[in-house]
């Protein structure tokens, strides 16, 4: 595989060995204010697909998303493959540097062969597209769920589609017969009549000299031959061995290795330290203060970290000392409480006569929920590797955002980024933890003045404290019911909203409904965590309808249904999972079933759930889940990433709980941190749906509809509605108890 | 100087003797295969086997084996190909980041070499130590069990090395 340089791509448009290269422009719709910074004019915009056809007949995707572990850029190639009529074997990809070829719109129009741009019939949609997933993608972000739905489908598809219809251009004009009597197949033009046939190849360097029709016909469903399969991922292999380089395989020549211990309260600073001797400690070169946190910089991590635990930092006040978590949630409940009698929140959602149902209704039922701090609790631990020297920084991690990590670096070195080199690295795990630079601008700066290319290695306890968190909410709700059942109001209020916008919104006909949200701002960092702020709404929402269910006297399922009569495609996944689980089963005491429903990144997932309550302790049986994601590109990919959704949402719901005590993170390790684990796991059915619908996600909607579900499940086992998570906070020992009890 | 035998090769090492296997391995011998996770024997993305027998190598000092026989990832396979609990893994596209894989493969290596055809209970109680945060547990369970029925391909180059 050639070196990607930028002379390369825009001087000839043709790469070396005379290839064919197509790359696909798209506009964003908006751009967020977190990325203005990086884009500095109007006409700058955004190009996501690329291909590359080289003189042996190899092609390779250039895919502008990082592999985290949820194999995007395995199904961007498949379906940039499936367009392009190539063969699966010829295909491999690379992800595209962090350089700004891949975010420059005037760049990129050059680039575009023949210097034509993107077909404009198509920047409507594009457009379109872009103003639904600005909110979760920018740039060369992998987040939101994006690779496919918005990646795939604008960029991959249509750079494989105008690459095949210019290699049949090409061929036409040296083999003298109509492009109507040429197809492509297997990575070859095969001309109808004759039977001739030659590689793709024979044809590249001619077909960059055509130019790419404005709108290329994309295949239908029917004509897919590589989209829908079940393909192995290319990553695997490398990951079995022990040879995939993480970040925190990074190697360079001289390396030197860092240790790092933050602020314990956020926002605080290292005003002084005693060393007691850890600068004279076996091994170490130097003491760093970065002012938010002390590194030491020694010939290897070890050394580096038992130098670390014998230094005394004397860390600046902050007021936050004396925070803690049942503080914090007070002030979000008085917030609450005063935006509901002054009137002054946000709305989300307002349809109807909310006010009025609730003077008419014969019964309302209210509940209060609350959800705590999560971390991401990546299996790799944040690191970073960089070197600086003569005006040049070099960084090697893993980011979910590699160019806006490279201009947040050249940011606090005060250098262009042009300066700066970003080396991508596969992550162990992202979950949205990798999308924040701290770590990576931490590495820059330690490297700066130690003066040797440092490699920075958070502890597992450092992770676990200095994380941007999930934030911790809590959301207040009450409906108004008739005599009949009829669900006549529905009235929600909570604090902290982010993305997606909307995420606390129900699909069910309620005719009067009042969603809304207030600020309630604490000193501990937030960041998205996987499926962001479904994470909690799916939570709440999906439990309390169970609680209006059962105030009403009607199966959750059956409510469910009644009041989705127009929303096929929700119906569909629902009555689908209620089968494949058996919902309506007699189950034996002890037992619990639960669903849910929850729409999200595109895609619609219903989950069952099975639970048994043995001598206080629960234990999740089952998990039925159906998603219909518009069309699986790799169906045992999505069932991956369902499974692995599932079990990281069930690690929070059981488990996860990031206390504040003393303004700090009281957890520090997967001991008090815990996840689920092999004996844990429950067994996971995944069924798909392919409705034809717009293509959505799979990397984070397996997430929010598990805690829902298995509330649901406690609650029938145990009659305990657990409605502040996690649920190891609760006491079962008792099976069959009626009041809530917290521990 | 501490003298270390990984996947049948001797290392003379100048480190402190309270250094973790781990950190000898990955940083003085250059085998990054085997992963740091958590530090405290709480993950298990750390392990090895000291002389077939799986230990977190984050929490023992290079003292401890001295004299021992330690095999990492980069050491089940052979020259013939994939150990058959790496090929099973591949069948069953286990991975997902992948980066609690070598440890998950080499407590699954342990488990099989003890136990050919293990239970339920068994691979509960073998792979316990070992998280996966990307969720990877029923994907872990089937390509240990296609090992243990024979549906993947055996044979194990570290049988006859360790015996
Ligand atoms: S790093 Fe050794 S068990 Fe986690
Ligand atoms: S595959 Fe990512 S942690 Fe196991």
């Amino acid at each position: 595989m050639g070196k990607w340089t930028r002379r390369a791509v825009i001087s000839t448009g043709v790469i070396a060995g005379g290839g064919l290269v197509v790359g696909v422009a798209l506009r964003p719709g908006h751009r967020a204010p977190d990325i203005a910074h990086l884009v500095t004019s109007d006409d700058e915009q955004l190009i996501n697909a690329w291909v590359k056809i080289g003189g042996d007949n190899h092609i390779t995707a250039i895919v502008a998303h990082s592999e985290m572990g949820q194999g995007a850029q395995t199904a961007l190639t498949q379906m940039l493959a499936d367009e392009l009529d190539a063969r699966w074997q010829d295909m491999s990809f690379i992800e595209a540097p962090a350089e700004d070829e891949y975010a420059n719109w005037a760049l990129g129009k050059g680039f575009v062969i023949g210097g034509v741009d993107i077909p404009q019939s198509l920047v409507p949609t594009v457009d379109g597209l872009f103003m639904q997933v600005t909110s979760a993608m920018h740039l060369q972000i992998t987040g939101g769920s994006a690779s496919v739905r918005a990646t795939g489908v604008y960029g991959m598809r249509i750079a494989g589609a105008a690459a095949r219809e210019l290699l049949i251009k090409a061929a036409a004009a040296q083999w003298e017969v109509p492009e109507s009597e040429l197809t492509a197949k297997h990575s070859q033009i095969i001309h109808s009549g004759s039977g001739r046939q030659a590689d793709f190849s024979e044809f590249a360097a001619a077909a960059a000299q055509f130019k790419p029709s404005r709108t290329p016909r994309l295949k239908s469903v029917e004509d897919f031959e590589i989209m829908g399969r079940s393909v192995a991922r290319h990553d695997i292999p490398s990951k079995v061995d022990g040879t995939a380089v993480f970040g925190i395989d990074a190697d360079v020549p001289d390396m030197m290795y860092a240790a790092i211990q933050g602020a314990p309260v956020f926002g605080a600073q290292a005003l002084e330290f005693n060393a007691n001797g850890a600068d004279q400690s076996t091994g170490v070169l130097q003491i760093v203060n970065l002012g938010e946190a002390v590194a030491v910089v020694a010939d290897g991590y070890w050394n580096a970290s038992q130098a670390l635990k014998m230094i005394d930092i004397t860390w600046s006040k902050t007021g936050s000392e004396g925070l803690d978590s049942e503080k914090l949630f007070a002030q979000f409940e008085r917030d609450l409480q005063a935006a509901k009698q002054s009137g002054d929140a946000t709305d989300d959602v307002s349809s109807g006569d909310v006010e009025a149902a609730f003077e008419r209704a014969d019964k309302v039922v209210e509940a209060n929920y609350r959800v705590p701090f999560l971390a991401h609790a990546c299996m790799e631990p944040m690191n970073a590797t960089a070197r600086v020297d003569n005006n040049k920084c070099e960084v090697w991690a893993g980011s979910q955002n590699p160019l806006g990590f490279k201009y947040e670096i050249a940011d606090a070195l005060e250098m262009d980024a042009s300066q700066v080199t970003f080396h991508q690295h596969t992550m162990g795990g992202g979950f949205g933890r990798r999308g924040t630079s701290d770590v990576a601008v931490q590495a820059a700066r330690i490297a700066k003045v130690a003066g040797v290319p440092v490699k920075l290695i958070w502890s597992r306890e450092e992770d676990i404290r200095h994380d941007v968190y999930r934030p911790a909410v809590a959301s207040q709700f009450r409906a108004a019911l008739s005599d009949q059942g009829d669900v006549l109001a529905w009235e929600n209020m909570f604090h902290e909203k982010h993305e997606p916008d909307e995420a606390p919104n129900i699909p069910y006909d309620i005719t009067s409904k009042s969603i809304q949200h207030i600020e309630s701002l604490t000193h501990v960092p937030f960041g998205p965590w996987r499926s962001v702020d479904h994470s909690q709404h799916g939570f709440f929402t999906e439990s309390f309808f169970d609680e209006v269910a059962q105030a009403v006297d009607k199966d959750p399922y059956e409510l469910r249904r009644a009041l989705l009569s127009d929303k096929p495609r929700h119906l569909a996944v629902l009555d689908r999972a209620a089968k494949e689980a058996g919902w309506g089963e007699k189950l034996a005491a002890g037992r619990g079933r639960g669903i849910s429903l929850q729409q999200s990144f595109g895609s619609i997932v219903a989950q069952v759930v099975d639970v048994s309550v043995n001598q206080g302790s629960v234990k999740v049986d089952r998990v039925v889940c159906v998603i219909d994601l518009g069309f699986a590109v790799s169906p045992d990919g999505v069932r991956a990433q369902m499974e692995s959704g599932i079990i990281y949402g069930l690690s929070a719901a059981l488990y996860g709980d990031i206390n504040i005590v003393d303004g700090a993170v009281k957890q520090s390790n997967f001991h008090d941190y815990q996840v689920v684990r092999m004996r844990e796991a429950p067994v996971i059915e995944t069924h798909i749906i392919n409705s034809g619908a717009a293509w959505g996600g799979a990397g984070e909607p397996g997430t929010p509809g598990i805690a829902p579900a298995l509330a649901n499940a406690v609650y029938q086992a145990t009659g305990t509605r657990v409605r502040q998570l996690p649920l190891s906070n609760y006491d079962f020992s008792y099976q069959f108890v009626e009041e809530e009890e917290v521990s | 100087m501490i003298t270390l035998r990984v996947n049948g090769e001797e290392h003379q090492l100048d480190v402190d003797p309270s250094m973790p296997l781990l950190w000898a391995i990955r940083e003085k011998l250059k085998l990054t295969g085997t992963k740091f996770g958590c530090g405290i024997a709480q993950c298990g993305a750390c392990t090895v086997h000291l002389n077939g027998q799986p230990i977190r190598s984050c929490v023992t000092p290079v003292s401890a084996v001295m004299g021992g026989d330690v095999t990492t990832i980069e050491g089940i396979s052979s020259s013939d190909g994939l150990h058959s609990v790496q090929q099973a893994w591949i069948d069953e596209q286990v991975a997902q980041c992948g980066y609690c894989q070598s440890g998950q493969i080499m407590s699954a290596v342990a488990l099989l070499r003890q136990t050919p055809n293990p239970s339920d209970e068994d691979i509960d109680q073998a792979m316990s130590g070992n998280i996966c945060r990307c969720g990877m547990y029923g994907r872990i369970r089937s390509a240990i069990k296609n090992v243990g029925q024979g549906v993947v391909q055996t044979y194990d180059p570290q049988e006859t090395a360790h015996g």
